[in-house]
């Protein structure tokens, strides 16, 4: 089986973003950049579901700009065999990526594609589900098990009351949760590996997909931020304080 | 201009998260009516019926609706779609794994974790864990969003009368089945409706001592929340997760028990109108949002609050 994963460079999941000055979006000049840590998670997946001997080939893909690659590279030398970069320095929201994700299916006819459940920068938390949709493929999303059977695979899902376990059919779209694995780092022999590895660069208009935006965003700005608040002694002083003062116990 | 609002239940009770998601639709400036998708749900309908501002119930009752598989819901939604100018469900894990299925079928984008109805076409979104917010206008003629339960009030339970009116059921593809479900039991209120939450992290240290919380939380009639690292850890299980990618909670009073207060945390809990922190070490960030800090050891601190309150 071959299995897609999507990857998307965001800022780092250490950085705390900025809003720009003027209120057009947030800073991300000289930002420390890496890979979505959901899509880390999916790569992980893919890596030992083919090491299981359950998969042959893993191709990564990401849209975006030039800078991308180097996520790209990233997922080569944890373990994908191949990439293919779309791309652009427009914003694609995610039907848009969906979008362009399925022309990649119909091309490279994969049985599996692992996304992360969402990117850690616009937080939509949409693109899996709405690649399943375009392609009609059933959907395992949240996955904090993924199991390959005999007719498909079994999905255990984290979900609000807990966790929920559903049986798909392949091929089928699986989007990652936290506690799927924990992602290897990439040695030094296989980052020098990956830069070999063959990486194909595309434009959104060689799969004929419209990337234009449906969503203007008019504004981006800080949320009002919290008054500090002060320290207490004791516990006393803080039941005291929660009693009088905040009055909520 | 008509709103549908997916209502979320478990096919014996409407969720408290349709009724702030109820609240959302209005504010889009017209007509309400909820979707109940589900298995012997009737009591369901009856309920959203009731809800105050809804004026239509649509249920599709079949069981193949029963664990309300998105493979099944999106097409039953995208059939019902042509009525209606919005389609609205809550930021719950149902909402987000239905609603954008739902989305690429009808081709429009969605707007997801809407925190506030500008207008019937502009919306003010989280971004970058809440670090932002942005506001966005959608230029589909369908508006296709998810709702955070926090930023809207709950519509009122009562004094609702809508009709029920039975709906067909759409395909299902048959390319999915529920196997079954692990789902945690407790007399608790939930997370997302709780008035007092307290919140254990990494600084608990193991699955035992996450009992202190627990007790703490029953002497105030509070719900247990945990931070990403103490669910990584294994000392209390995923549904309690509170932040970016876990739940949002706004509760009355937070309580942070040695949780450091990493931006993940912090995007789900910093709404909340009271946060206490608790926590040994006095530079963690969770001291710079927190409106009550105390540095102390946990071990004795929680016991002590527990025994003085």
């Amino acid at each position: 089986m071959k299995i897609l994963v999507p990857v998307k460079r965001v800022i780092d999941y250490n950085v705390k973003a900025r809003v720009k000055a003027d209120k057009t979006g947030v800073d991300l000049a000289n930002v420390k950049m890496s890979m979505n840590p959901f899509d880390e998670i999916a790569v992980e997946e893919a890596i030992r579901k083919k090491e299981a001997g359950q998969a042959e080939e893993i191709i990564a893909v990401s849209i975006g700009p030039a800078q991308a690659q180097e996520t790209l590279r990233t997922a080569l030398a944890m373990g994908a065999d191949r990439a293919i970069l779309i791309q652009t320095d427009d914003i694609v929201e995610p039907l848009a990526v969906a979008k362009l994700l399925k022309a990649v299916v119909d091309a490279e006819q994969p049985r599996l594609v692992i996304l992360g459940k969402q990117a850690i920068d616009d937080d939509s938390n949409q693109t899996g589900q709405m690649l399943a949709a375009l392609l009609g493929w059933p959907q395992g999303t949240f996955a904090s098990i993924v199991k390959v059977t005999d007719g498909g695979i079994e999905v255990t899902r984290e979900i609000d009351g807990g966790l929920e376990t559903v049986a798909l059919t392949l091929p089928a779209i699986v989007t990652t949760d936290l506690r799927l694995n924990e992602p290897r780092y990439a040695s030094l022999p296989n980052i020098m590996k990956a830069k070999k590895k063959q990486l194909d660069v595309k434009t959104a208009a060689d799969y004929g997909v419209d990337i234009s935006p449906r969503l203007k965003t008019l504004k981006v700005e800080e949320p009002p931020k919290r008054a500090g608040g002060i320290k207490v002694k004791t516990v006393a002083e803080l039941i005291e304080k929660l009693k009088t003062e905040a009055g909520v116990i | 201009m008509t709103a549908l609002v997916l209502a979320e239940h478990d096919n014996k009770e409407l969720k408290p998260a349709t009724l702030n998601a109820v609240t959302a639709a209005s504010q889009l400036g017209g007509g309400v009516h909820v979707l109940v998708a589900g298995s012997g749900a009737r009591a369901v309908a009856d309920a959203a019926a009731r809800i105050d501002g809804v004026s239509v119930v649509l249920l599709a009752d079949d069981p193949s609706y029963e664990n309300r598989l998105a493979e099944n819901v999106a097409p039953l939604i995208v059939s019902l779609a042509g009525d209606y100018d919005a389609i609205v469900a809550p930021t719950t894990t149902s909402g987000k794994n239905i609603l954008p299925r739902v989305a690429a079928q009808l081709d429009v984008a969605q707007i997801s974790d809407v925190m506030k109805v500008e207008s019937a076409d502009t919306f003010v979104r989280p971004i970058y864990a809440g670090n932002a917010l942005a506001t966005v206008q959608s230029t589909d003629s369908k508006k296709v969003m998810t709702v955070r339960g926090t930023g809207f009030p709950a519509a009122s339970a009562t004094g609702g009368s809508a009709e029920i009116r039975s709906v067909a059921t759409a395909a299902n593809p048959g390319n999915s089945r529920f196997v079954g479900a692990e789902l945690a039991k407790s007399d608790r209120p939930e997370l997302t409706a709780a008035k007092i939450i307290v919140s254990g992290g990494r600084g608990m240290g193991s699955s035992q001592a996450f009992s202190i919380i627990e007790s703490l939380a029953d002497k105030l009639g509070a719900a247990v929340g945990a931070s990403r690292a103490a669910v990584d850890a294994g000392f209390i299980s995923n549904d309690h997760q509170v932040g970016q990618t876990g739940k949002i909670v706004a509760p009355q009073l937070y309580i942070a028990v040695g949780i450091s207060g990493a931006i993940q945390h912090l995007a789900g809990m910093k709404d909340s109108k009271v946060i206490v922190a608790i926590n040994k070490d006095e530079e963690a960030p969770i001291f710079q949002i927190a409106d009550y800090g105390l540095v102390a050891d946990l071990f004795q601190a929680v016991p002590e609050l527990e025994k003085a309150l």
